[in-house]
């Protein structure tokens, strides 16, 4: 899960206690010349989960109030990508002495967190990476003994940081702190600035939320950016399913993440085209009844390919709620199972009397199946 | 502990439960050596035949075990894994999907302090067709597993069902089924997976099934370059939109790592045979082993 900027400062830096600058939430032009009085002389930001902002023109600068409503009206009439902007923070400008990089993320290879530091900061860290990989100092931290003062310390020694290298080395230890105590997946502050005042702050701020763990972060998951969906999509997840809508025609209803990519993959390779992901594995497999609901109800779905491969989920189980599903929409469109694994008997049996079809043997066998159909209904 | 043996000891945590009892019931008729299971509400009770524990501690003592198996939600599943792990489970089996990271990454520590091997996060489990099974995996069906010489690999258990049962189908049957899970970290790698059956005496030839999205499938290509059996591989997730998390947390492409083109370059260059659809896996296997036979 992600977060905007003003949200990830406010819920994620500050109660850290890593400096920001002094921002106010602003939703309208005419707000924005109020707050200017507040603020003063500020950068005008683009309130979206995305890091494009300052390229699709989302962040600019204001010096007075005039500028700060029409900065603030050019930015609300911006959809940066994909995402409608509705609020701007106004933030304190300072004079920026040098930029640096900090972040602490999850190493999946390693299993372990991870805390990068750069003097590079403003850009994009791949690009460090990529041309100056010298210059990003990285170390991975022992959960059990956690990112003490001196090795924070050891991670920004020699890089002439000066005076302000006790402070960054604090706001390291900080961030590390507020990775572990708000289930982070990533917090990154780039860039983080030594202002000419001799202060550190962080002006950026990109945290997402460990997934896994919005159960035990419920202050954190209610403030979570919402996802891009379509209303198909949303519908999906309000229903606890995974449901990707795509702009092929064949509809796609398979249980288990593996087995439903490769159902996308064997339509795509014997030439058609997917009209969605939607996976019923795991506990969701319950669920097979609101599952064909979606499936169906994408506009551009001319065939189904219901493939079933059971191992925890019953197919049988699956089979019954698709043919219950079945037979309250009565949809057109046809539609070729396979089924296999766990239940798969009792599963077939059911699509046999209840819907007088017979399973195919193989899922390419289905999915051929499905393309046949789609290419004929065209030419009829 | 990659490949499961009939005298493992198993002890399963989560046993009284709904899908813990389905499971083991499943397990034990496979012929899978349950010595107990886990509830520390139902200590002293017997359930499926079997004892039931207040930990995996306590179970240690009394009916020592080589291997856990974890049928617990996600909120509990640290505190049962360090369980396991502080009772000397040699092995543990962790089925349960949605862990926390944190407490993922504190599972993994004590489990390499330990010397416990992790299988999982999100695993569907272990099965040797013919000594038994560990998870939830149609392990006692047997249109799905039969006894033989190939070694299967897979992140995902549907998946991997449908690739054992069209192993099974073509008459090629199974050494063993190895499920590494679904999640972006986890215990027992690709790679770890790929060298236990390389050096199992049993395996003639390997599937790894592979998916979109991390490195594991890389990893594993370096191994793959120095082996002598076959190794077949389809990868999922090709026709998948980038940017998106298919169902699995660890399928999920970001600019060019983890992308199904890279994976299958790096395998092929490795001598890998990577096939487009499942149906050609039993046949691209049978024509290497042919090779290599003769």
């Amino acid at each position: 899960m992600n977060f905007v900027e003003h949200v990830a400062k406010a819920m994620v830096l500050e109660p850290a206690g890593i400096p920001v600058p002094v921002g106010r939430l602003c939703r309208s032009p005419a707000e924005a010349s109020e707050l200017f009085l507040q603020v003063g002389p500020c950068v005008v930001k683009a309130q979206v989960p995305t890091g494009k902002r300052g390229k699709a023109g989302g962040i600019k600068i204001a010096s007075t109030p005039e500028e700060a409503a029409q900065r603030t009206q050019e930015i609300l009439a911006l959809t940066i990508d994909g995402h409608h902007v509705k609020e701007v923070l106004l933030e304190q400008r300072a004079a920026i002495a040098r930029e640096f990089y900090a972040a602490v993320m999850i190493d999946f290879n390693a299993r372990k967190p991870l805390v990068l530091f750069s003097t590079e900061g403003g850009m994009d860290i791949e690009q460090v990476a990529a041309r100056n990989p010298a210059n990003i100092r990285r170390r991975l931290v022992d959960l059990e003994s956690g990112l003490d003062a001196a090795s924070a310390g050891h991670l920004v020694s020699g890089l002439g940081l000066g005076a302000a290298e006790a402070q960054v080395s604090r706001i390291l230890e900080h961030m590390y702190a507020a990775f572990l105590s708000c289930d982070a997946e990533l917090i990154e502050i780039n860039p983080l600035a030594l202002l000419e005042d001799g202060r550190v702050v962080a002006l950026d701020c990109k945290f997402t939320l460990d997934d896994s763990s919005a159960f035990r972060q419920p202050e954190l998951a209610k403030h979570g950016a919402s996802e891009i969906m379509t209303p198909l999509e949303r519908r999906g997840a309000e229903a606890g399913l995974k449901f990707i809508q795509l702009d092929g025609d064949i509809g796609v209803l398979a249980n288990g993440a593996g087995l439903t990519m490769t159902t996308m993959d064997v339509i795509s390779h014997q030439g058609g085209r997917p009209a969605n992901f939607l996976e019923i594995g795991g506990e969701a497999y319950t669920k097979a009844e609101i599952a064909l609901d979606l499936v169906l109800s994408n506009p551009g779905v001319k065939a189904l390919v219901v493939n079933f491969c059971g191992a925890f989920a019953r197919t049988d189980v699956m089979a019954e709620g698709v043919v219950k599903a079945w037979q309250k929409l009565k949809p057109s469109v046809p539609v070729f199972f396979s089924i296999h694994g766990t239940g798969e008997e009792e599963a077939r049996a059911m699509v046999r009397s209840q819907l007088g079809l017979e399973p195919l043997d193989f899922m390419e066998e289905a999915v051929a199946a499905a393309i046949a159909a789609t290419k004929s209904k065209v030419s009829a | 502990m990659i490949i499961h043996r009939k005298d493992h000891r198993v002890l399963v945590q989560g046993l009284t439960g709904k899908q813990g009892s389905f499971w083991a019931e499943k397990m034990i008729a496979c012929g899978t050596s349950v010595v107990g299971g886990v509830n520390p509400k139902r200590a002293g009770e017997q359930h499926l035949g079997v004892p039931v524990f207040v930990s995996a501690v306590e179970a240690m003592k009394a009916a020592p075990f080589d291997t856990a198996v974890m049928f617990i939600p996600p909120s509990m599943a640290k505190d049962a894994a360090l369980d396991a792990i502080k009772a000397g489970a040699k092995s543990l089996v962790i089925l349960t999907e949605h862990v926390p990271a944190r407490d993922v990454m504190a599972i993994h520590a004590a489990a390499a302090a330990g010397n416990t091997r992790i299988i999982g996060p999100n695993t569907a489990g272990l099965v040797t067709p013919g000594e038994g099974f560990i998870g939830i995996m149609p392990g006692h069906n047997p249109n799905v597993f039969k006894p033989g010489n190939i070694g299967v690999i897979s992140r995902s258990g549907s998946l991997g069902t449908l690739v054992s049962l069209n192993l099974t189908r073509a008459g090629m049957g199974q050494s063993a089924f190895v499920g590494i899970g679904g999640d972006p970290m986890i215990g027992t790698t690709t790679r770890d997976a790929l060298q236990a059956l390389d050096q199992d005496e049993r395996t003639v030839g390997i599937v790894l099934v592979g998916e979109i999205g991390g490195s594991m499938e890389e990893r594993a290509a370096e191994y793959a370059r120095g082996m002598k059996k076959p190794v077949v591989s389809f990868i999922a997730g090709r026709s998948s939109p980038p940017g998106k998390k298919m169902g699995h947390a660890g399928a999920i492409v970001t600019g060019s790592a983890g992308s199904y083109a890279v994976k299958r370059a790096q395998l092929e260059a490795a001598g890998v045979t990577v096939v487009d659809t499942p149906k050609d896996i039993p046949l691209a296997l049978g024509a290497l082993l042919k090779m290599t036979l003769h």
